[in-house]
């Protein structure tokens, strides 16, 4: 059944949505939109120190994207630049570092594209095993911090003096967000990941009553995208990543701006 | 973080013992000295209130106090397996979290429906334990804090600004919740305000801050401090302007200590 290419994408996407979801909700919450596109960014680099040093390429971009991120948290500690600014000057740096030293890598022809985008049509047997692995621990992960990150979510400082161990919740995050990106860069590529967190996460708000339910509903429409991506671009030839991330943004349009019977009014006063 | 046994609350405080201690705390923060040597201590069933005006450090203290923050010197001795129940000044949550009340306080300490509705009911507002977070009002939201801060059953109430963004009313109301759960449970209070008038009534201890302690005392010893009049040179007309309003309240202390003045209308239209 895994011999078919198509089956392959689907499983791969699948997967990757399943976690990406729940994910996405906790950076929406934690207004991380642009974190994680600096972290997803960087991601490349860790592609270009793969091939450099031979090793395995995903185990890479996780310790990259951690040590990105974990530098960002400090980085954004020290307030001399207001957040967007530095986030702004890293991800384009962390980016365009990472094209660079892939020019550098000797002898290497990679697909630029293919990690751009996203390439999940040629997903192996082996990118299968480790996109589960990734992901399931991501998965694990999140649902062993879900309570201690949603109360640091909600208040930071509350969280603490009532014995949140906050700095290693935060750790934790950042390792999530890592393995995510990881998962995710075959399926979307490195410039598109963010969005199937992102969005899914945000179409599911209108739904959701519970943390928990915006968690589920978001993964479910990571599924529906990444289902109707793979269809889209197999029945008229269009780049799948992108695809999936257009899918998104139309069940994002439709679901948030056609009046839905029963749906709940969110906003607050 | 504490386990699930506990003593007795008299062990805590209630023998005058104190809860938590400060002695001598100092905070240097980029050359500046925010705190110099400021010590103070709450034992159970006491009222402490930090005073002092703007940019005296009382934020900063208590930071230090709840541990968020290391003091540059000094010590500060808690008592063992102590809880603390933190109101913070402001909580704002997104809308984009879809949180009702009841997850709200339990998003640290898991609590029985009936503890929930117990809490909720002490604070008075038990129809709104299921109502989306982001819809609740200034005063209610102080209320909701506050019946989280109690969720825990802490041994000291630590709360910063407690009547923040509350109208004239709803202060009077919420400073004698604190002290009706005070005598209720027999817990330490710990809080900072700048609403003097109010504050004197509920204290049993006032510190007055300006980085170091200027006087401490008894709420009428304070209040005729030299010290304390400097720092709040129109803090007896202004506060029974506000205080004259609250007919129903049941402390007197800051009222009786000045007489009412003809100001006292303008002084609260103009807050």
């Amino acid at each position: 059944m895994l011999d078919d290419f198509v089956t392959r994408a689907i499983v791969a996407g699948l997967m990757v949505a399943v976690v990406a979801g729940p994910l996405g909700a906790f950076m929406v919450w934690r207004r991380m939109a642009y974190f994680g596109d600096t972290v997803s960014h960087s991601a490349l680099l860790g592609v270009a120190l793969g091939f450099l040093l031979g090793m395995n390429l995903n185990l890479l971009v996780t310790l990259v994207c951690v040590m990105v991120a974990v530098i960002l948290v400090f980085l954004q500690r020290r307030q001399e630049l207001a957040s967007d600014t530095l986030l702004g000057i890293l991800a384009h740096s962390a980016l365009s570092l990472g094209l660079v030293a892939v020019a550098f890598v000797e002898g290497l022809r990679v697909d630029l594209m293919a990690y751009l985008f996203g390439d999940i049509l040629a997903v192996t047997r082996g990118d299968l095993v480790a996109i589960a692995i990734g992901g399931g621990v991501a998965l694990v992960l999140l649902i062993l911090l879900w309570r201690p990150l949603l109360a640091i979510t909600v208040h930071e400082e509350l969280a603490r003096v009532e014995g949140v161990p906050v700095l290693p919740v935060r750790l934790g995050l950042m390792l999530l967000i890592a393995l995510v990106i990881a998962s995710a860069m075959q399926v979307v590529g490195v410039l598109l990941i963010t969005a199937l967190m992102i969005i899914p996460a945000a179409t599911a708000r209108r739904f959701a009553r519970t943390p928990e339910q915006m968690a589920l509903f978001g993964a479910g429409f990571g599924v529906l995208a990444v289902l109707g991506g793979i269809w889209g671009s197999f029945t008229h030839d269009t780049p799948t990543g992108p695809s999936i991330v257009v899918a998104a943004m139309l069940a994002f349009v439709v679901l948030n701006f056609v009046p839905w019977p029963g749906a709940r009014r969110r906003r607050g006063p | 973080m504490f386990g699930a046994t506990r003593p007795a609350r008299s062990a805590h405080g209630q023998d005058g013992s104190a809860l938590i201690q400060a002695e001598a705390l100092g905070l240097e923060r980029g050359g500046r000295t925010i705190l110099d040597r400021v010590s103070l201590s709450v034992s159970g069933g006491q009222v402490v209130v930090v005073i002092g005006p703007n940019g005296a450090g009382k934020t900063s203290l208590l930071r230090i106090l709840l541990g968020l923050w290391q003091p540059s010197s000094g010590r500060i001795i808690r008592a063992p397996r102590m809880r603390i129940g933190y109101m913070p000044q402001h909580v704002q949550v997104d809308p984009i979290l879809p949180l009702s009340v009841r997850r709200f306080l339990t998003l640290r300490h898991r609590a029985s429906e009936a503890r929930l509705r117990e809490q909720m009911r002490k604070v008075g507002v038990p129809q709104l334990l299921d109502a989306p977070i982001q819809t609740l009002s200034g005063g209610e939201m102080q209320r909701v804090l506050l019946a989280r801060a109690l969720i825990g059953e802490p041994d000291l109430l630590v709360l910063d600004e407690p009547a923040q963004g509350v109208d004239v009313v709803g202060q009077g109301e919420v400073f004698d919740l604190i002290d009706r759960l005070r005598r209720d449970t027999g817990c330490g209070v710990l809080m900072v305000s700048h609403e003097l008038h109010l504050v004197m009534a509920a204290a049993d201890v006032v510190v007055c801050i300006n980085q170091h302690v200027c006087c401490t005392g008894r709420p009428e010893e304070v209040s005729r401090h030299p010290e304390y009049q400097r720092l709040f040179p129109d803090a007896g007309a202004q506060g029974i302007g506000i205080y004259t309003h609250n007919h129903d309240h049941v402390h007197d202390l800051a009222g009786g200590a000045k007489p009412v003045s003809g100001v006292s209308g303008k002084a609260d239209h103009a807050r």
